[in-house]
């Protein structure tokens, strides 16, 4: 994207660059980036972007909000930004406060689930939650017998087996048993865990959206530096090729992202036109992780296959990012049943609907 | 950043979404009337001169021109609803189709004005048909070699050679072509063509329908041997169409008609699952559903930039190669999908028929109109390669 267009994204991006520059983060073995950069980020707000002044955070909108995660996408930004402002988020829709520090939501996969016993205690195995292993506290929705809840849990209370996604950012496996909650209040009626699940993929895809920007930039500068048979390599009509797909696959990501964002932003409630917009989203923005970061990689030839250039840091991150809150498998199969039970004459509506 | 590439969210105001419901009745009743068979994708093969002076009293022809030119005044977004609308349903929109995304536009930006007054409400009223006369026998994507003539006579120009591929040309009242007035320059091999406005139908002009592989008869060889034009069919600069030429490509590329064109086939793949999918179909369905659903929004995106007066070349071209290479897919992928729907499923046959004709249809999609490996360049130029 060419420029900022709001001062949320304007200040992230220069923290970004500042303390988070791809090159210098990727050449520091010890992370010892990690907490200037974190401290940065919470002076100025941002992981308690989406929860209001009265909860503790700053308050910006939604689309403030997503804005920055596409930001935090063409950084790779590898610090629990998106999972901290999605854990606040679910806290403020049970108006919960949000306390300072890390944070992740629990569960981060459709098909787990946290169970809330009689006693008022939290109880349930989930796999694959981004920065457990970071987060001082989670963000939990879990499920008793009169519905959905959202707890806030202090982190120490879990038992957590730490484990890495593809792109080397913790990836953990939480359990949680007879956990009392630091705090619990009843979901919103008709908040589900499919609201969190679509807002988490909605998060994803900007971030993969911004990685693949930022792909495509790199590879683009590469292919005007790289000389070969005496030529730069962006001379070459395969190449040029290559690279307009890449491009198309970036465009595709970025339209399909923003526009579930701006979709969320605006909508009442979750109904079926947002359920398209953020499943889609998801589903779009996975197939140009792969189909575009191959394409960046091939352009790059060897030299993007070592530790030492940054394209790994934006290519296996939106890889990975495809895992969380639902594959493109798990969306596409529940977009298809939807679109099934609706019927064919109702395809194009739902297709029209905005 | 080196690629700017935007694709703002666009939010279809609430009088597109009062167009919709209007265009969607008079569909539904020229279907109940017999007109046109939404289930029957060989529309093309239905000229349907009545429909379309149906459609122009409609005032959706030429809705967002002049009013003085008979047009709407109406917004971009506006034409795009109208256009998806038609599309999906499998309108016989041949007569007019051109004529309003193309032909018009370029009237109203080079043509004099007598000949605007005298053409364009004949557009808008649906009355009159157009062709392109781009490609030749030699000269296909590499649109500056064309060779055909027009040279210099008393008070106009005479034309002697071919254009090729030219659809609708047997029915069309007019064309609009480039011919060469000048040699190529040393400097620009691009100098030397005009544009003009041929009148169709008159002395000097033979055309001759070839054979599709759909079965269709619906691009043609247009012959010319000394056909007269006169010098106000002159559009724009003499020796200058390559000026002209571009700034045209993005409303012609970025459409709804760029991967709509073989969605009946999704249509009816839905209802062949019915209600409870397996797996393998719901996730199939799931991805094009989600591809499809990219594709309009990025197209609806350009649309809304073509309102705001920018010219997105590049996003517009994103937009064709993407989703013609889709569409082109299309066919195969519901043909995977319905490889084990039931025997017994009641639209099977219009299923079949469908596959067959998208089929044979799909291998055209990435051609016409500018082909992947034009739009992979034009991309390319746009990224700073070349």
């Amino acid at each position: 994207m060419a420029e900022s267009d709001n001062i949320v994204v304007e200040t992230a991006e220069k923290i970004f660059a500042d303390l988070a520059d791809p090159q210098t983060i990727n050449n520091d073995k010890n992370n010892s980036w990690q907490a200037p950069l974190w401290q940065a980020l919470s002076e100025a707000g941002l992981p308690l972007s989406w929860v209001p002044d009265d909860l503790g955070g700053s308050g910006a909108s939604l689309a403030d909000g997503f804005a920055l995660l596409n930001a935090a996408g063409r950084f790779a930004v590898a610090v629990p930004l998106a999972e901290t402002m999605l854990a606040g988020w679910l806290l403020a829709q049970a108006k919960i406060a949000s306390p300072e520090g890390e944070m992740t939501v629990v569960p981060a996969s459709p098909k787990d689930r946290i169970i809330l016993d009689a006693d008022g205690a939290l109880s349930g195995r989930v796999r694959g939650v981004p920065f457990a292993k970071a987060a001082k506290h989670f963000a939990v929705l879990a499920h008793g017998k009169d519905g959905a809840v959202i707890a806030l849990v202090d982190a120490t209370k879990a038992r957590i087996e730490s484990g890495l996604n593809v792109g080397y950012d913790h990836s953990d496996t939480v359990t949680l048993d007879k956990v009392q909650p630091v705090s619990i209040k009843p979901a919103p009626k008709g908040f589900e865990q499919t609201n969190l699940m679509l807002m988490g993929g909605v998060a994803r895809s900007l971030q993969i959206a911004g990685a693949l920007e930022s792909m495509l930039d790199i590879s683009v500068r590469y292919s005007n530096e790289r000389i070969a048979f005496e030529k730069k390599i962006s001379k070459f009509q395969a190449v040029q090729h290559n690279l307009a797909r890449l491009a198309g696959e970036s465009a595709a990501a970025l339209a399909a992202a923003t526009s579930a964002a701006d979709a969320i932003a605006n909508a009442k409630s979750f109904n079926d036109e947002v359920y398209l917009e953020a499943a889609s989203a998801k589903i779009r923005c996975a197939e140009a992780a792969e189909k575009g970061g191959g394409i960046a990689h091939q352009v790059h030839g060897a030299i993007g296959f070592t530790m030492e250039h940054i394209l790994h840091r934006y290519s296996l991150r939106a890889l990975a990012w495809r895992d969380d809150f639902g594959s493109e498998s798990h969306w596409a199969v529940e977009l298809g049943k939807l679109v099934a039970t609706r019927g064919a004459d109702e395809l194009w509506p739902l297709v029209a609907s905005r | 950043m080196t690629a700017a590439l935007r694709f703002d969210p666009i939010r279809l105001p609430e009088k597109c979404e009062q167009l919709r419901k209007e265009v969607r009745a008079f569909l539904a009743e020229e279907i109940a009337a017999g007109t046109f068979d939404p289930n029957k994708p060989n529309r093309e093969d239905t000229d349907a001169p009545e429909f379309s002076r149906r459609v122009g009293a409609k005032g959706w022809l030429g809705m967002t021109w002049p009013k003085k030119y008979g047009g709407q005044e109406r917004s971009f977004l506006e034409r795009y609803v109208v256009t998806e609308e038609m599309r999906v349903a499998n309108a016989p929109t041949r007569r007019f189709f051109v004529a309003d995304r193309q032909s018009g536009p370029v009237l109203l930006k080079y043509a004099p004005e007598h000949i605007k007054m005298e053409i364009l409400p004949r557009i808008c009223r649906g009355e009159i048909c157009f062709a392109i006369g781009m490609s030749e026998p030699n000269s296909g994507s590499d649109l500056f070699a064309a060779k055909t003539r027009a040279t210099r006579t008393d008070g106009g120009y005479l034309i002697n050679g071919t254009k090729i591929w030219t659809s609708s040309a047997h029915i069309a009242d007019y064309m609009i072509a480039i011919f060469r007035t000048s040699p190529p320059t040393k400097e620009n091999r691009r100098h030397g063509l005009t544009q003009f406005l041929v009148k169709m139908k008159q002395p000097g002009i033979k055309v001759n329908p070839i054979g599709q592989i759909t079965g269709q008869y619906e691009f043609n060889e247009v012959v010319f041997t000394d056909h007269f034009i006169p010098d106000d069919h002159v559009l724009g600069e003499v020796d200058g169409a390559w000026k002209q030429a571009t700034s045209e490509l993005a409303y012609e590329r970025s459409g709804p008609e760029r991967f709509l064109e073989t969605y009946y086939v999704l249509t009816e793949l839905v209802r062949a699952v019915g209600p409870n999918p397996d797996t393998r179909s719901a996730e199939g369905i799931g991805r094009l559903v989600a591809q499809l659903h990219t594709m309009r929004r990025m197209s609806v995106s350009v649309a809304g930039m073509l309102e705001a007066g920018k010219e997105p070349v590049v996003e517009a071209s994103i937009v064709k190669d993407i989703g013609t290479v889709w569409e082109q897919q299309l066919p195969h992928r519901v043909r995977d999908l319905a490889a084990f729907v039931e025997e017994t499923a009641t639209n099977r046959q219009t299923l079949e028929r469908q596959l067959d004709f998208a089929i044979k249809t799909a291998p055209k999609l990435t051609i016409q109109g500018g082909t992947t490996e034009v739009l992979r360049g034009i991309i390319a130029r746009g990224l700073g390669l070349r």
